[in-house]
């Protein structure tokens, strides 16, 4: 049914999205090697969240094909018809792909060790005792090993992020997608939710993420896309996108980033 | 001059004046409660000292068999029309946030037609079914309505169906209640939406549908007094035909208003432990809104 295409992590070709009449994604072709730090950088409205979203099925897409870790995500194919993946084969490719929203997410109703270990527990059906030790282990490598029995309103927004990134890697998976980490905290938190991103890429953990954090993304990510209406205009090193680009739709919007208003 | 006066004192160095009372307040509001208390005093005074109402008569029907009778019936018609508009309430409101137009307008008639129609309407039309609709033809047998309908049923029949209405936007509202970052959060680690509903989303909800599911049992109880008027032998049915024979009116409403009064006090007490067993570990902290995009 499904033919891996093992040596990328992500592999997407042509890939259409229309919200109504208002078309988002005008074909994208944007590939994710392993192990890989990839941003994705432009302006609002440009179609990168969904882009990001569309990765683990958040949104639908209308056309074109998207491979994670060599199998085929939100379609089917059914003979040479393409059609909606179902609920269920969904569901099982995202338990292999990690997701870090902007507003954390968190189950308000778990503590911080319940929230990491919920897919370990309700989906992968560890054993409780199991599932806890690793929960541990994770929340000590996000650096929150004391905060196990706290509920998220007992945490900063620094530190329910992290939480929310150690729920992410439980699973081992083999992509984590970051949509906006640090867009909803107070400055003086983001550096804590940074410092757990970029121990995780430099553990070789593949990344792709959606962020304005432009300086961040020059100095960890190993390729930056930058789109723009609904397109990926360009690709490449950080240096050769954020220093030394020939695109002048990116010299703009970098212009503007760094000089707000 | 009393300018200067400021200046001056606000030069003073040390500790600054301790700032007292205004003397009138404490006073007059003393002087408030005198005078209610004096209010409930002579109120109570009227409805006591008026020597007409036989408190004896309170005491000896108040645990009598016939009363304890119209108590459990009342107890009964609640928990019967509670539980079946719970489950009801539910598919109304799973019909009411369905992508399917058809079902999701079905819903909204059936929630717009029996909160719009009062409840005392709505019994006596299910009591009086029998007149337009003589029989029932369920799966080949054919039943006469009259025999299926009695003031028990037709009760049970017209408080269910309105309960569920009201039961149904408790729902709905406490499944809207929960972010859908909340379901986003389950799908992302691997949940399907069916499970994601149900451990992540529902569990969220119930603390919102809970306390108002509780206001809505605590008014289906009193409402239930209402269905009386079909003969239906529950507390207030069972108080009238009592003093339909002995005359002591006010006494015997006095028995059922302190019955009322008793199954309320109950429930809202059983409400408050629910409530705080369900906020355990719970804050209302929210993580803060989103800065917007630079």
């Amino acid at each position: 049914m499904t033919t891996p295409l093992l040596d990328h992590a992500v592999r997407m070709h042509g890939l259409q999205k229309s919200f109504g009449a208002v078309r988002v994604l005008h074909g994208v072709d944007l590939t994710v090697e392993r192990g890989q730090a990839a941003f994705i950088i432009g302006p609002s409205g440009s179609g990168k969240s969904t882009l990001l979203r569309c990765v683990n099925s958040l949104e639908s897409y209308d056309g074109g094909e998207l491979w994670v870790d060599g199998y085929l995500v939100g379609a089917e194919r059914r003979g040479d018809r393409w059609i909606e993946a179902s609920a269920t084969l969904t569901a099982s490719r995202r338990a292999r792909i990690g997701m870090v929203f902007q507003r954390f997410n968190l189950f308000p109703n778990m503590t911080a060790l319940e929230n990491v270990t919920a897919g370990l527990r309700m989906v992968l059906k560890q054993e409780s005792k199991q599932a806890f030790e690793r929960g541990r282990e994770l929340l000590a490598r996000v650096g929150l090993a004391n905060r196990a029995d706290s509920y998220p309103s007992q945490l900063s927004g620094g530190q329910q992020q992290r939480v929310a990134i150690a729920r992410a890697i439980a699973a081992n998976p083999s992509i984590v997608l970051f949509d906006e980490p640090t867009s909803a905290l107070d400055p003086e938190l983001v550096g804590e939710v940074l410092a757990v991103m970029r121990d995780l890429a430099r553990d070789g953990m593949t990344m792709l993420i959606v962020t304005h954090e432009i300086s961040f993304a020059e100095e960890v990510g190993d390729v930056v896309h930058f789109i723009d209406g609904g397109k990926v205009a360009e690709s490449g090193s950080p240096s050769a996108v954020i220093r030394h680009s020939n695109n002048p739709r990116t010299a703009e919007f970098l212009a503007r980033i760094r000089k707000p208003g | 001059m009393t300018t200067t006066t400021d200046i001056e004192s606000s030069r003073t160095t040390g500790p600054g004046p301790r700032i007292h009372r205004r003397p009138g307040a404490r006073i007059f509001s003393t002087a408030v409660a005198v005078l209610a208390i004096a209010v409930v005093l002579g109120i109570a005074g009227i409805v006591v000292g008026s020597g007409t109402i036989h408190w004896e008569i309170i005491a000896q029907y108040f645990f009598a068999p016939v009363m304890l009778n119209g108590v459990a019936t009342t107890l009964m018609l609640t928990v019967v029309s509670l539980a079946a508009s719970a489950v009801l309430g539910t598919l109304l409101a799973a019909m009411r946030i369905s992508g399917n137009p058809v079902l999701r307008t079905i819903a909204s008639a059936y929630i717009w037609f029996f909160r719009g129609t009062p409840l005392l309407v709505q019994i006596v039309f299910w009591f009086n079914l029998g007149l337009f609709l003589p029989r029932l033809d369920i799966a080949g047998f054919t039943i006469s309505t009259n025999s299926l309908i009695t003031p028990t049923t037709a009760a049970l029949l017209g408080l269910f169906l309105n309960v569920s209405a009201f039961m149904c936007e408790v729902i709905r509202g406490g499944l809207l209640a929960v972010d859908t970052g909340q379901t986003e959060a389950a799908l992302s680690i691997g949940m399907t939406p069916r499970r994601a509903l149900l451990r992540i989303v529902l569990p969220q909800a119930i603390r919102v549908i809970l306390p108002a599911a509780g206001n809505l049992a605590i008014d289906l109880l009193k409402a239930t007094s209402l269905v009386y008027v079909i003969g239906t032998k529950e507390i207030l049915g069972t108080v009238q035909g009592i003093a339909a024979q002995n005359f002591y009116v006010i006494e015997m409403l006095i028995v059922a208003s302190l019955w009322y009064l008793v199954l309320v006090s109950v429930a809202s007490l059983g409400q408050s432990w629910l409530e705080a067993r369900l906020a355990r570990g719970i804050g209302a902290a929210q993580p803060p809104a989103a800065r917007p995009n630079l």
